[in-house]
């Protein structure tokens, strides 16, 4: 602690190379353009005017799942959508994060029938499920907040995922 | 997780299954298979469309849908009536109330009941303010394909209040399930009234303002005049509806043709375009908004008062205080929410103005307290089948608007 109080009045700042990282990584998540059901409504909302996600430098909607990090399952997974799902899903480079938006995706929510997937977690990993159906943008924006205090304890040397 | 596994099998089309959707064109390589979807930024959900492209032209569109199957259809056949409202709300998920009051009304006119004055009048208001929301939403989204960004930004403006106002009415912000069989779920508070005004006073400015932007803008006009055609006899025979079909010149409207739900009682004018494309579906879409908005305050200055539920003891439950002493309303109540109601054995189909076109719901009932099946007409499902039409002959890059022109919600097409 001494040196760095030092330093920090000669303009420098030490850290570890893993908090510099964590903190780029959460600072910067690129989300995928991926929305399904009526979710993607309130996460469009959550985009737009009044909830504006770029003010945690989210704005940046990428089409392709190749240029994306962090995946919004926003709606009702069918079991058609399920293999699709988990083709982008496996598109995404490396390190790449989950939300889960809504009962849908992360039980099934009131469609507990032949169609719909019980939870995107049947197929691929989830980091944070947000409640609510669908889940108020100021929702989905304490699940983002939530991932991105888990993305900053996250270790450096980890086995990745599968 | 055997299932689990087999759920992450994507199944391919078999060659035999491909050549029924191409030319023969495709199958030697001379045109072009190019997938759309079922994740692409502008079809608007999870549609995936099989192009055949010869060049930059378009020779066939098929498209392919289901990817949002939810089996809401058989769903409603496990609750009762009531409980089947939530479902509705799913369908279209950008007009949820057109959906509660097709339902409602099909459910009503099997009972052989109706809802008072006022909740009529009420149940106008927030149609209308879910059509005026379900239009801002598709331009936003459709000015966003064609990459006027802040039209997007604008149109969500707005949208959040009328979701206020959703809110005000029932705590919830887009599924609300306000409508009831029979009437509403509450009156609405005092701050409604006040709150409409409000947003009456305030949207026509900013629909000048769009008007402004995209109307007279020569880029927009380059990229929706002449594209995506559709003659009126071909409108008719596809059995399109909505504001794509009035963009042809038909006037029809169900709420003028086959009024409900007291819209006779209304002055409002219907909007026809006259060349059936991209950018008339756009002016009458826009002229409907401002319809709409008259629609709104002849309600409200002629709100009528009263109750805003039957007092038809069918479908509405006895006021609380009547339990107290009387056995037989206890008996009742406690029927009417363990059981539901029971319609006569029949069937009827319902049809509304949805923001996209006919919503229709068909009910069939056995005489239990649970439907014996329910059918939605979906206007998207239809549309899409004409897309085909719209877009054979043009350019791939204006496949783009004229998906959004005919305004599809997959939620509804694959329900
Ligand atoms: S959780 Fe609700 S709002 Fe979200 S996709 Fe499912 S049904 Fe729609």
């Amino acid at each position: 602690m001494g040196l760095e109080s030092r330093l920090g009045q000669l303009g420098v700042v030490t850290t570890t190379l893993e908090q510099a990282v964590n903190w780029a990584r959460s600072g910067s998540l690129w989300p995928m353009l991926f929305g399904l059901a009526c979710c993607a409504i309130e996460m469009m909302a959550t985009q737009a005017s009044r909830y504006d996600l770029s003010r945690f430098g989210m704005e940046l909607m990428r089409a392709s799942p190749r240029q994306s990090d962090l995946m919004i399952v926003a709606g009702r997974v069918s079991r058609k959508m399920a293999p699709v799902l988990r083709r982008l899903y496996d598109q995404m480079p490396e390190p790449k994060w989950v939300i889960a938006m809504g009962d849908c995706a992360s039980c099934g929510g009131v469609f507990n029938n032949y169609a719909i997937v019980q939870g995107v977690d049947e197929i691929v990993p989830v980091d944070v499920y947000v409640a609510g159906c669908p889940p108020r943008p100021e929702a989905l924006i304490h699940g983002i907040m939530k991932l991105h205090e888990k993305i900053r304890r996250e270790k450096l040397v980890e086995t990745p995922r599968s | 997780m055997a299932e689990a596994e087999h759920a992450t099998q994507l199944t391919e089309l078999t060659w035999q299954q491909l050549r029924t959707l191409v030319s023969e064109r495709a199958l030697t390589g001379e045109t072009m298979l190019l997938n759309m979807g079922p994740q692409h930024p502008s079809t608007h959900g999870v549609l995936r469309l099989l192009l055949e492209l010869d060049g930059e032209t378009v020779v066939n569109v098929a498209p392919d849908i289901g990817f949002l199957h939810t089996g809401i259809e058989k769903s409603c056949e496990h609750r009762t009536y009531q409980k089947v409202i939530p479902l509705t709300d799913r369908i279209d998920y950008l007009s949820p109330l057109s959906n509660n009051l097709a339902y409602c009304l099909a459910v009503e006119r099997l009972m052989d009941v109706e809802a008072p004055p006022r909740a009529q009048y009420i149940r106008v208001i927030l149609a209308e303010l879910t059509r005026l929301a379900s239009h801002l939403v598709w331009l936003a989204t459709s000015a966003l394909d064609l990459a006027a960004m802040s039209v997007f930004l604008y149109c969500f403006r707005e949208r959040e209040q009328i979701l206020d106002i959703f809110e005000l009415c029932s705590g919830q912000r887009m599924m609300t399930s306000f409508f009831r069989v029979g009437g509403l779920w509450r009156d609405v508070p005092e701050e409604f009234e006040e709150a409409v005004r409000a947003f009456l006073d305030y949207l026509p400015r900013r629909l000048d303002e769009y008007e402004e932007m995209l109307t007279e803008n020569p880029l927009w006009k380059d990229r929706t005049i002449g594209i995506g055609v559709i003659t009126q006899e071909q409108a008719i025979q596809w059995g399109v509806t909505g504001p794509s079909l009035r963009a042809t010149g038909i006037a029809w409207d169900l709420r003028k043709a086959m009024p409900y739900s007291s819209y006779d009682h209304f002055d409002f004018e219907v909007p026809v375009g006259s060349n059936g494309d991209v950018y008339d579906r756009y002016r009458v879409r826009l002229a409907e908004m401002r319809q709409s908005l008259r629609i709104i305050r002849q309600a409200l200055d002629n709100l009528p008062g009263g109750p805003v539920r039957t007092p038809d003891r069918k479908v509405t439950p006895p006021p609380k205080e009547e339990l107290a002493y009387s056995m037989e309303s206890l008996i009742h109540h406690f029927k009417l929410w363990t059981e539901g109601f029971k319609p006569p054995e029949g069937e009827v189909y319902q049809a509304v103005e949805s923001p996209r076109g006919e919503f229709g719901v068909y009910i069939s009932s056995d005489g239990s307290g649970k439907p014996r099946r329910v059918h939605f007409r979906a206007p998207s499902f239809v549309h899409l089948q004409a897309l085909p039409l719209m877009a054979k002959g043009g350019l791939v890059a204006d496949l783009v608007a004229i998906i959004g022109s005919i305004d599809i919600v997959l939620g509804e097409a694959d329900r």
